[in-house]
């Protein structure tokens, strides 16, 4: 039968110290024993020191400025390396995969094929899905008119409900079709199936609250001839 | 009318009328508010902001207004009764746990003694106890429901009566949490009934009543005016407020002392309770906070005494001298205060004791963890009662050598 591991060692007792075993039976022995002393039976001390503590927190916020954020009406500013909802990204504004990728990651230049990459452009790409953890993302490819690139997909979806914002599919995504630098936090649904994020609604999120234009990626990228216009 | 305005003050005597109008302008309200303050003392006290959201329109008043919000949802809740419960006894229960509490708020002076007559005058001390019957001393308003020569024991005696309102709650619910926390209640609260009365016999012993209108007019010396702080019996019976006030919040049922309701582990005696019949024990509660601050207040600090505000003003230096079975302070210099500036100033000092010993209950609720079932125990029969029981002798000692000494 195995057994564990620390089971093994003997164990250290913290029972009464014994100041003498009898010869007769080694059971019977004398012990000292430790009784709790003055102060903690009354609780006194205990109670003066907890006051201390308390009141000065009393005082210090009813005579000075409480550091609670009524972020509800005011609002606070997204930490630069929180993560953010999900989006899509810019097409006319490629962003060093870095910048909106794992909190703390150097930015990276922009890859020497960088137009090639097409930010923007939603593509079927697998590694996706297979990549996330807890599965949030799902693509169903097609075959794509566009000559460019191989297959589009007919549904990209992300359930916020399972995203555990680690910010994998932005590192994993080949073509930084997924940013997480939008700058809002995901909203309270009022239902389930308004936490998933469907393909139109990554295409329509803004930055800043719809302040910045959204994304203006076409689905599948620009149609068939889009080299032409470079 | 000729009838009326000449019993107005016989009226405004009548003790059913003084109690309602204590209940329901100092009692209530401020146990009302006492809902609010917890949550926001509690928060100030944890770094938070606290309910500040309750609004009627652009009025917010720091979330003042949480007590109506919340007054508004019991009151329309769901009057839910549990098919199996005992239903007469059901209903008893809430009625028990409240009713005792307003009962007992009869023997707390909250003001001194009115003689309308004088109102825009200086009071004539000497006058007025040389003769209390005479004239402009005929008509008066004592400011107390009822002086019974038995005072304090009666509230121990009704308050007991409360303890029946956890236990019959408990019972008549037929729920095994709800019975726990019956049994709970009904031995902390016997347990600390035993310590609470023993600690007072000290005061009472030092005081010579246990009239709580004779322990603010006359104070423990009668060397000195009762208005005077070192008169009141906080400085004498320190020992006694200390055993008092935990056996008084233990006798609240609230933290550190909790464990009848216990929300972690068994919901309490009131489980099968919910809206307004809820809603009557968390009131009794804080009923509860407001009367130990004041029987507190009455015994130690003095009740409605201002310090060294004696019935015609402020007064430094001068002695105290017995006419009629009656202390007065007379001579020294006196600031001289119409009557009516001075029993204001006098009611609302008992209204500020009652707000600071109630603020400082909330504060040690907010501060201390809760006691186990067997350090409850511990604490009540085994430290409070011998302490109280020495305490007592003690000053039996002292009271004796003071009688012999004349100190007193």
């Amino acid at each position: 039968m195995a057994s564990h591991a620390h089971d093994d060692h003997e164990l250290t007792t913290t029972g009464p110290k014994v100041l003498a075993t009898s010869t007769v039976s080694p059971k019977v022995r004398t012990i000292a024993v430790v009784r709790p002393a003055a102060h903690d039976v009354t609780y006194l001390a205990a109670t003066k020191t907890g006051l201390g503590i308390t009141l000065k927190h009393f005082a210090k916020n009813l005579f000075g400025r409480r550091r609670t954020v009524e972020a509800a009406q005011q609002g606070r500013p997204v930490p630069t390396t929180a993560f953010g909802r999900c989006a899509e990204r810019h097409r006319d504004h490629p962003v060093p995969r870095g910048e909106g990728g794992l909190p703390g990651a150097v930015p990276r230049p922009p890859p020497a094929d960088a137009a090639r990459r097409r930010p923007g452009a939603l593509r079927g790409v697998h590694v996706l899905p297979d990549g996330v953890p807890g599965h949030c993302i799902t693509i169903i490819p097609e075959q794509s008119d566009d000559n460019g690139i191989e297959k589009r997909p007919a549904v990209f979806e992300i359930d916020e409900l399972r995203c555990v914002v680690c910010g994998l599919c932005v590192e994993a995504c080949p073509c930084d079709a997924i940013r997480m630098d939008s700058g809002t936090h995901a909203k309270p649904v009022e239902e389930r199936a308004d936490a998933v994020m469907t393909k139109d609604k990554l295409l329509a999120v803004s930055k800043d609250n719809g302040k910045s234009p959204t994304s203006i990626a076409t689905q599948g990228g620009a149609g068939a001839n889009w080299r032409d216009g470079r | 009318m000729d009838w009326l305005s000449n019993n107005i003050y016989a009226i405004l005597d009548n003790p059913a009328l003084k109690w309602l109008l204590l209940v329901m302008v100092m009692v209530m309200p401020l146990a009302s508010l006492l809902t609010w303050a917890e949550r926001r003392q509690s928060a100030m006290m944890q770094d938070r902001l606290g309910p500040n959201r309750a609004n009627i329109g652009p009025i917010k008043l720091k979330g003042i207004l949480h007590f109506i919000a919340d007054a508004v949802k019991m009151i329309s809740k769901e009057d839910f009764i549990p098919g199996s419960v005992h239903r007469g006894l059901f209903a008893l229960a809430p009625i028990l746990a409240i009713a005792p509490v307003l009962i007992a708020f009869a023997i707390i002076p909250f003001g001194p003694t009115i003689y309308p007559h004088s109102y825009t005058d200086t009071l004539d001390v000497l006058g007025l106890a040389a003769d209390p019957s005479a004239k402009p001393f005929a008509d008066s308003i004592r400011l107390q429901v009822a002086s019974f020569d038995y005072g304090l024991l009666f509230y121990f005696a009704v308050l007991s009566i409360a303890n029946y309102g956890g236990v019959v709650a408990g019972w008549a619910s037929y729920n095994k949490w709800a019975l726990l926390g019956g049994l709970r209640s009904s031995s902390q609260m016997m347990s600390y009934e035993v310590a609470m009365g023993l600690s007072l016999m000290g005061c009472f012993l030092l005081v010579g009543s246990l009239e709580p209108g004779f322990i603010v007019g006359s104070g423990v010396s009668s060397q000195m005016s009762a208005s005077n702080p070192l008169n009141w019996l906080w400085l004498w019976q320190f020992p006694a407020l200390i055993l008092f006030m935990t056996a008084a919040i233990a006798e609240t049922k609230r933290a550190p002392f909790d464990i009848p309701e216990g929300e972690p582990e068994i919901i309490g005696y009131f489980v099968e309770y919910s809206g307004m019949r809820w809603g009557l024990f968390f009131l009794a509660e804080f009923i509860e906070i407001v009367f130990i601050s004041s029987v507190i207040a009455t015994v130690f600090f003095g009740g409605w005494q201002v310090p060294f505000l004696d019935a015609d003003g402020f007064r430094v230096g001068g002695y105290v001298t017995e006419i009629n079975h009656q202390w007065v302070s007379t001579g020294g210099w006196v600031l001289k205060l119409p009557h009516a500036v001075v029993t204001a100033l006098q009611v609302g000092a008992f209204g500020l004791k009652v707000i600071l010993l109630a603020w400082f209950q909330l504060m040690i609720r907010w501060t201390l963890p809760r006691f186990r079932a067997d350090q409850l125990m511990n604490l009540g029969w085994k430290v409070l009662l011998p302490c109280a029981l020495g305490w007592t002798m003690l000053t039996a000692l002292f009271k004796l050598c003071a009688i012999y000494l004349g100190w007193l």
